[in-house]
């Protein structure tokens, strides 16, 4: 990891939905190849600031850059170097294992050659030779995700946005899923990922809270809970959370 | 454009795998050319009638012959009086009477002027309509042939020519509007669905993410459906020619070219509608209640457009399947040529330009 490269930076960030400030100047930095947690209770504001990352959404105020484009100005680009994989199930049930790879990489650009060969690549690597022509929708959810995750750093993007990737998985799933994560920061991606297991926080390399749309706490997980004086990533977020006004 | 091929390919996949829209896609044009053409058809064949006859003279006798003749009535046996002819009204076992009264040839001859009273059971008032209107096509026919050797032809007989459809058949006017109709079910409904279906599922989110450009996605929705739109045109063509034994006038390269045009006006309907919904259900619904129904009702196909109250008579403007309507029916029955419906033509180009513009400006290429 070198500090000196991020990644993504972001300087008071904000958004506003009427008088509504759904993200309140949050700033921070990731940097290349670290696995970054973004937590945050339900309605804290996480989907909001990672929409505006993915250039989803524009934002009300502030500044950002993305694998050193603008946030502004140069979504396309951004579009480009980044992957993302949403909490809803994102390939197509009806489409094979096999069809859904080459469309993903399809859109993305990627050439025939490279298509055959990363998909061969990325079927052996899961083990899925066998199921490689069947639909996804006959696929347990467990190996959808994986499948899904896989997809989404197919066109080898500097930064991977993950957001909840490992809702309603089974924790065996999970530790399998992570795997995949680490595997891919190895390479040099850049992880950003939401979730509500204060489990998998601890598997992160540095993580944020956020309350009521603003950064709260931000450190490795040891780091904080020595901050706050407790023993588990639970007890740090419980209390930081209890002071949110906002919720469901 | 190999993305967009690549997508285009993946919306085939899609439509090709799934059994229910395959149905729908191609079951539905041959359903509805066969029930329109065959059960719900407004012809009515052999009909029971009864003559009653008070001059038994030679003119009433003609007429009970040609009507006996024709294929529409088929002519109960017996004598009726008054009480018996309303009583078998009553049971249903006659649609309609004819009665001749005494001296109606000497009448017709001597006074150029007899009357014949034609009763309808209009409990089913088109049936009525109908089969009246064939008594007195049969009627104007002897006429005719009873002035042509008159030597002193001062008799006035309306003459009514039925244009396009002697035979008073059904098909001219059903063929084109389920062309319609099948158009408007496919295009509109299909595309709003297959768009809010990846709204649903979050895929859309994953394409937009991607560097595919939004509207992009949008297009190369829109080209399948095209695709098999025309399809579709071209099976309830081959239908009406070979089944129906209804041959295009027109020119087919126009009739393409119009429909062509149409689809793309309800392409751009069922994309307004997908941008404006969340849910297959909503789009679904929308696009039955808010396309569908208006074609039915306001494209002229199964309700006369003259015959409506006039604000009704603008609302129809406004939809294009009335205009889509006239232009199939110029084309196929008539066989007029662009020159009779640029206006038509125009009208459509107005309405596609307008969804589309409203469709795009409504548009978010960022999810907001």
């Amino acid at each position: 990891m070198n500090p000196q490269e991020p990644v993504i930076k972001t300087e008071k960030l904000t958004k506003r939905f009427g008088d509504f400030i759904a993200v309140n100047e949050i700033t921070f930095e990731v940097y290349k190849g670290e696995i970054f947690g973004f937590l945050g209770a339900n309605g804290a504001g996480k989907t909001t600031a990672m929409r505006m990352l993915c250039g989803l959404s524009t934002p009300s105020a502030g500044h950002a850059t993305i694998a050193g484009f603008d946030i502004y100005r140069q979504t396309e680009q951004i579009k480009r170097n980044i992957g993302y994989m949403s909490q809803k199930f994102s390939l197509y049930e009806d489409l094979t294992v096999l069809e859904n790879i080459r469309f993903f990489g399809g859109i993305y650009g990627l050439g025939d050659r490279q298509l055959k060969s990363k998909s061969q690549e990325l079927i052996e690597r899961l083990g899925l030779q066998a199921e490689a022509k069947k639909l996804v929708g006959e696929l347990p959810l467990g190996w959808k995700q994986k499948l899904a995750f896989s997809v989404s750093v197919l066109h080898e993007p500097s930064i991977v946005f993950l957001d909840e990737p490992t809702g309603g998985v089974d924790p065996v799933t999970r530790r399998q899923f992570w795997a995949l994560i680490y595997e891919a920061a190895s390479n040099g991606i850049t992880v950003f990922v939401t979730t509500h297991y204060m489990d998998e926080a601890e598997y992160c390399n540095r993580i944020s809270i956020m309350v009521d749309g603003s950064i709260e706490a931000l450190g490795t997980p040891k780091q904080l809970k020595s901050q706050m004086n407790e023993t588990s990533m639970d007890g740090v977020f419980y209390q930081l959370a209890r002071g949110a006004k906002r919720g469901e | 454009m190999k993305q967009f091929i690549t997508f285009v390919k993946k919306e085939f996949y899609h439509v090709l795998r799934d059994r229910r829209t395959l149905l729908i896609l191609f079951g539905m044009p041959v359903a509805q050319i066969l029930i329109f053409g065959f059960a719900l058809t407004n012809e009515v064949k052999n009909a029971k009638i009864v003559v009653v006859d008070h001059a038994k003279d030679e003119a009433s006798r003609h007429i009970t012959e040609r009507i006996a003749a024709s294929q529409y009535f088929d002519i109960q046996e017996g004598l009726m009086d008054r009480d018996r002819m309303e009583a078998a009204f009553k049971e249903g076992q006659i649609k309609l009477a004819i009665v001749f009264p005494r001296n109606f040839r000497n009448d017709l001859l001597h006074q150029n002027h007899a009357q014949i009273q034609v009763v309808a059971d209009a409990s089913d008032p088109n049936n009525a309509t109908t089969l009246t209107n064939y008594v007195s096509s049969i009627i104007q026919d002897y006429q005719m042939g009873l002035n042509e050797n008159a030597t002193l032809p001062y008799q006035i007989v309306p003459q009514i020519r039925m244009l396009y459809n002697p035979q008073l058949k059904g098909a001219p006017n059903f063929v084109p509007g389920v062309m319609a109709l099948v158009l408007m079910l496919v295009s509109v409904m299909m595309t709003a669905i297959s768009i809010v279906k990846e709204k649903e599922t979050g895929t859309m989110e994953i394409l937009l993410v991607s560097p595919f450009k939004p509207v992009w996605v949008i297009l190369s929705k829109a080209v399948p459906y095209l695709f098999l739109s025309l399809i579709n045109v071209l099976s309830i063509l081959l239908m009406s020619v070979f089944v129906l034994q209804l041959p295009v006038m027109g020119s087919w390269l126009l009739l393409f070219a119009e429909s062509t045009l149409f689809i793309i006006t309800c392409l751009t309907l069922g994309i307004f509608i997908s941008i404006k919904t969340q849910s297959q259900q909503v789009a679904m619904l929308i696009s039955l209640m808010g396309m569908l129904l208006p074609t039915m009702m306001f494209s002229g196909f199964m309700f006369p457009i003259e015959n409506m109250p006039v604000p009704l008579q603008i609302i129809s403007n406004i939809v294009p399947a009335k205009w889509f309507y006239i232009i199939v029916k110029s084309i196929m029955i008539k066989g007029v040529g662009f020159e009779g419906i640029w206006k038509e033509t125009l009208i459509l180009c107005g309405i596609t330009l307008f969804f589309f513009v409203v469709s795009l400006r409504s548009f978010k290429i960022r999810l907001e």
